[in-house]
């Protein structure tokens, strides 16, 4: 060990991280602390990676089942959101953007105005956010400040749920709706293609992807009835909490 | 003469509150000098729902037919109904606000109708050089040969970010052909271009049947592809 210190240390370090990444893909999320492989963040200060990491599902790939079946996530999860992490990463490779996390990166893009790198950042982010915005048995409406702040800037919950219902369902093509908070109220917008509300300065708190890979296989063109059950049957209200309580910090 | 006016504007309103149909409204909007609107209705294909397998199968030319584009008639029709009301008004800001959905629905329309013709059975497909050999001539020349073509074609429309389509198309000042790519139902006229063909990489396309792997679709679509079709467009737009 004296001998070789730096090469003890690292070794040290990969046997702690492989440990922690083994532990972080079977925990639990209600166990909380888990460390964050989620939202794209690479595990640089591990000392493992310098690049953007697929996060896996925070729920069995039939948990969302009859919502969203196991077909839809092990395609959207494994196929989707995994390619745009690996083009990602062979763009950033041997630039001062490897060790970045992914919303580093698409902001980094989106000021130099590269195109490709953003399209694949923002959709690893995206994805990695919108896995979060769903759980089993979830759905109906919020409870928490969530809740309260959406009675002050919407008027009601149902409000809330005519706005964001539109904004996924005149999406005009690929994209995503989101509730995202300003800095003093909260409001629905929807993106085209890999659009992401960080880009105005936002803090998103809930997403959901309308790009058809997401519900064609379970609602061919029956887009309505996927954002419908999304928002009655899948949206993880606790996840949004915890985002908004990060978000007004 | 007034009297004559109101009596016009009574008829206008009983009319739309009875029959609620676009002809009714459209014979009281003659009435009332305003502009007469269109509507549009769906294609029928040019063949069988089943024509197009292996390559596009039923269930996708279903969907994709009598869902997809039908909606885009139904909501042109619709959206155009809401505008000859805001033109009658002189409700400008209303006109502008409905330009998207026009642009959208009107796109999906003309981009599908384009479409369907495109395509035939596989074995009614014939080389281009059969269809029309000025055509296959213009492309051996510009891309050195159809296998080059189909790879460029297949290449950037493959690379289309989201929803879209990858055309070939036909640039009059220039006399030239020319690949284009654009965004979910932007038309190619968009661009300048005269559309001869096109390939829906909406992810309704081909999902059900290729899912995530947009390249196969695209490998397998130039079976399907009815180059005597292409041929009509190219003699009709470069005439």
């Amino acid at each position: 060990n004296t001998a070789c210190p730096t090469h003890a240390m690292f070794t040290k370090y990969a046997v702690l991280a492989s440990l922690a990444v083994a532990a972080n893909a079977f925990a639990p999320s209600f166990l909380g602390g888990r460390l964050s492989l989620r939202q794209g963040q690479t595990s640089s200060a591990t000392g493992v990676s310098m690049k953007i990491e697929l996060p896996p599902l925070p729920y069995d790939y039939t948990a969302l089942e009859p919502k969203i079946s196991k077909t839809t996530l092990t395609i959207h999860h494994d196929k989707h959101h995994a390619k745009y992490v690996n083009v990602a990463n062979q763009m950033i490779e041997g630039t001062e953007m490897e060790g970045d996390d992914a919303e580093a990166i698409l902001m980094k893009a989106h000021k130099d105005n590269n195109v490709g790198l953003f399209n694949n950042a923002a959709q690893s982010w995206n994805h990695a956010f919108y896995w979060d915005c769903m759980k089993p048995n979830g759905g109906g409406a919020p409870t928490g400040d969530i809740a309260a702040q959406i009675d002050k800037d919407f008027g009601s919950y149902d409000e809330f749920k005519k706005q964001f219902d539109v904004a996924g369902n005149t999406a005009f093509g690929s994209g995503w709706a989101w509730l995202s908070w300003d800095g003093s109220k909260l409001s629905v917008d929807k993106t085209i293609g890999a659009g992401n509300p960080l880009t105005d300065g936002k803090t998103p708190v809930l997403t959901m992807d309308v790009w058809e890979h997401a519900y064609y296989v379970d609602y061919q063109n029956m887009r309505a009835t996927y954002v419908t059950t999304f928002l009655d049957e899948l949206v993880n209200w606790d996840f949004v909490n915890e985002n908004f309580a990060k978000a007004k910090k | 003469p007034p009297r004559r006016m109101m009596e016009a504007d009574r008829i206008v309103i009983m009319l739309r509150q009875s029959l609620r149909s676009a002809s009714a409204l459209r014979s009281a909007a003659k009435t009332h000098g305003a502009r007469a609107m269109s509507t549009y209705a769906l294609p029928s294909l040019p063949y069988d729902l089943g024509a197009l397998e292996p390559v596009v199968n039923t269930e996708i030319m279903t969907l994709h037919h009598g869902k997809h584009h039908a909606t885009y008639v139904a909501n042109l029709n619709a959206a155009l109904e809401k505008y000859a009301d805001a033109e009658a008004k002189k409700d400008v800001a209303a006109m502008i606000a409905l330009q998207g959905a026009i642009k959208f629905n009107g796109g999906g329309h003309v981009n599908h109708s384009i479409f369907w013709t495109n395509l035939c059975a596989p074995k009614d497909v014939v080389a281009p050089s059969e269809a029309s050999p000025e055509l296959a001539k213009m492309i051996d020349a510009q891309w050195g040969s159809l296998d080059a073509f189909k790879t460029e074609f297949n290449t950037k429309t493959a690379a289309v970010q989201g929803s879209g389509w990858g055309w070939l198309g036909y640039d009059k000042a220039a006399k030239k052909l020319a690949i284009a790519t654009c965004a979910n139902q932007d038309p190619l006229s968009t661009t300048g271009l005269t559309p001869l063909l096109g390939i829906d990489v909406w992810e309704h396309a081909y999902y059900l049947q290729y899912k995530n792997v947009r390249p196969e679709y695209l490998k397998q679509v130039w079976q399907v592809v009815n180059w005597k079709n292409v041929a009509e467009r190219f003699k009709a737009a470069s005439a």
